[in-house]
């Protein structure tokens, strides 16, 4: 685990305010989850897992043809698919569309993919005013921060902190009740919707037989900025692909059921190229950026390719013991909680973070509430087995191996272990029958200290089992 | 050029060669459940009702008109170019606006109006949904823009739900550049999980079903 991993977990858990925000939001996003996919409100939601998975292994296995059928469809209705391998080429895309176009201001909806590749920063440094426009989002612009959770990304944040920060941000009068920011922040972003040039989002779905995309939203404001400006560009990562807009009947019901506890979500966008002739409103361009960044690096492991299977639903991290404690800001990249923990590693490269696979009890709550049925666990298991081996390749982990060596030594001969039991007993402080939380000052050293300090032991017994077997 | 190069990196990663033919995907799967119009009807009202919506059943065009001249009471508005709308009068009531057919001028009304009447293509009862097909009878904005929201839909159009729409619709890209579900008005729980109704869309929303 880096030193920086190590400092923002404790920093989390020292902090009892954000324990409480983090504890409660998820807590209450887990409940509703549960509600609306039980079996008396949706009897089938198992089967429709099975198909969701069975659809997405499909179009992985076969990605290249549905990409192909995608863009040829996209622009059988006038729009345009642009293919970006990394951050450089989104921006550099977006730039000089911008700067052809000469448009200055961009709205933007929320987007997990433009995170990933800093688009906001990369447009302002050429002089763009790029504004995220999902309320969320547009806190944490303010804030210069990066998202906490996947779906709910200011979870963080209290009223009395959206307020300080609209104060200092738009100077505007403080305001600590939710509703009244709230009209705030809709006031400033409806003048940037009528006046933008060009509006940038996400998507949930590309639909290869149609040509659209799909993108579901609460607010309105993706409604906005797919309508209002005369630019329209989704950007969307390649796995986003789906085989039919049929498939749609599936998906829908299980992305606002695991994120957000909806029976669907308030808005669904299917948007399929400009505006038509004889429509009355619409963007006049459209186009799709499809990302790679790193994701054709999944797809040679035929087990870890399920991870591409992801939806960003978020239900594994409301449902995951250690998101709720160390928080979406501990980890080191835009993805956070044990989705963030598999892909992550897989994106950036296992050394990038080597404790990230380790931050799981590998308790299984995450594959169990995963709509498309990724196993997780066992994917967070492939990934320990490749951190170890990419620091066995570096020499890294002499000490842990040998104590491995001695350890499987003691294990297979009965005498030894015996005796190392009792020496252990002997030295070992009793904790008066509690749980041992700290250990004697000879034992606490290097790197057995680090390991001791995050484990607690049970009290060891009177008598060993083989003394009992023996007395019995 | 990105596309072949990652196009290629694919290829190369799933071990497949260019053109080269796919299996079957998995077979749709869409259940239409059979249930009765007048079930349809109170399954839309209550779906609607508790995500704080309105709604209001009238049994003629004439009555549908009524309602929303009652529902408009001195306010500004604008309708959509649905014919639907011309036939119940509710085009031509007082106050209203619409036959706006160029986008600056659409724009700029429904910035300004207090409500937008439109009609809707299909409801879905199962969710409280209702379906907007981008036309020249139906603009975006209308339904998006001002801060009320009435739509007014013949009972025949009310759908089950979800797994319906798309047995009628398999490809809604055939008839339209976009296809709206709207199910409730606009919220958000950004701040402290509290919800807060009419963000960035309607902050309310009022279905009239006419039959």
């Amino acid at each position: 685990m880096s030193v920086e991993f190590d400092r923002k977990i404790h920093d989390t858990l020292a902090d009892a305010n954000l324990q409480l925000a983090v504890y409660t939001a998820t807590g209450r996003l887990k409940d509703k989850r549960i509600q609306v996919t039980a079996a008396g409100v949706l009897p089938d939601y198992q089967e429709l897992r099975t198909q969701a998975n069975a659809i997405k292994k499909h179009v992985i296995d076969n990605l290249d043809h549905y990409l192909e059928e995608f863009e040829r469809n996209v622009e059988s209705h006038g729009g345009k698919v642009v293919y970006c391998k990394d951050a450089t080429d989104v921006s550099d895309f977006v730039l000089d569309l911008a700067k052809r176009r000469g448009s200055r201001l961009i709205v933007k909806s929320k987007s997990m993919t433009t995170e990933e590749v800093d688009l906001n920063e990369r447009l302002a440094h050429h002089g763009l005013e790029s504004v995220e426009t999902d309320l969320g989002e547009y806190i944490l612009q303010l804030a210069h921060e990066r998202p906490y959770h996947i779906v709910a990304p200011a979870l963080h944040k209290t009223r009395y902190d959206v307020a300080d920060l609209f104060t200092k941000e738009l100077g505007v009068a403080r305001e600590t009740v939710p509703e009244k920011l709230t009209l705030i922040a809709r006031g400033v972003l409806r003048e940037k919707f009528l006046k933008a040039d060009i509006g940038i989002s996400g998507a949930n779905f590309l639909i290869a037989d149609s040509g659209a995309v799909a993108i579901i939203e609460n607010e309105g404001n993706v409604r906005l900025t797919t309508s209002a400006p005369k630019i329209h560009i989704a950007v969307a990562g390649i796995e986003k692909v789906i085989p039919r807009a049929q498939d749609l009947a599936v998906f829908l019901k299980l992305l606002a059921r695991s994120a957000t506890g909806q029976l669907v979500s308030v808005y669904t966008s299917f948007l399929a190229g400009p505006r038509r002739a004889g429509e009355v409103d619409g963007p006049e361009e459209f186009y799709v950026v499809l990302l790679d960044n790193g994701r054709t690096k999944l797809l040679p492991d035929r087990s870890k390719r399920e991870s591409l299977y992801c939806i960003r639903c978020g239900a594994c991290l409301n449902a995951c013991p250690v998101y709720r404690k160390i928080g979406g800001h501990s980890f080191p990249w835009v993805y956070s909680g044990p989705i963030g923990a598999i892909i992550t590693p897989q994106f950036m490269g296992v050394s990038h973070e080597p404790g990230l696979p380790f931050a799981s009890s590998l308790c299984g709550a995450c594959g169990e509430v995963c709509p498309v049925k990724i196993d997780i666990p066992k994917i967070l298991l492939e990934l320990r087995g490749d951190v170890r081996k990419s620091e066995a390749r570096e020499g890294l982990n002499r000490i842990e191996k040998l104590a491995f060596r001695i350890f499987a030594w003691v294990m297979t001969h009965p005498r030894i272990y015996e005796m190392a039991g009792r020496m252990a007993a002997s030295i070992a402080p009793t904790g008066d029958g509690k749980w041992i939380r700290s250990v004697p000052a000879p034992m606490s050293v290097g790197p057995l200290k680090a390991w001791l300090s995050e484990r607690d032991m049970p009290p060891l017994p009177p008598k060993s089992f083989r003394e009992m077997w023996r007395n019995r | 050029m990105s596309r072949d190069n990652i196009l290629h990196k694919v290829r190369t990663a799933l071990g497949r060669s260019a053109g080269q033919a796919v299996a079957d995907p998995p077979p749709v799967r869409l259940r239409v459940p059979e249930i009765a119009m007048e079930d349809r009807i109170a399954l839309m009202r209550s779906r609607v009702e508790a995500l704080a919506g309105k709604t209001a059943r009238v049994p003629t065009m004439e009555a549908a008109r009524e309602f929303v001249a009652g529902a408009i009471a001195g306010k500004t508005a604008v309708a959509s170019n649905a014919p639907y709308l011309v036939e119940c009068g509710i085009s031509s009531l007082p106050g209203v606006r619409t036959g706006i057919r160029e986008v600056g001028e659409l724009t700029a009304v429904c910035a300004q109006v207090d409500i937008g009447i439109t009609s809707a293509d299909y409801a879905l009862c199962d969710t409280g949904t209702l379906v907007m097909i981008a036309s020249p009878a139906e603009g975006r904005l209308v339904s998006l823009l001002p801060p009320a929201h009435i739509a007014v839909v013949p009972r025949e159009r009310i759908l089950t739900g979800l797994d319906e729409l798309f047995t009628i619709l398999p490809d809604p890209a055939a008839q339209t550049s976009s296809m709206v579900l709207i199910t409730g008005p606009s919220q958000t729980a950004d701040i402290e999980q509290i919800l807060i109704r009419g963000v960035h869309g309607p902050g309310q929303v009022t279905v009239v079903i006419v039959g």
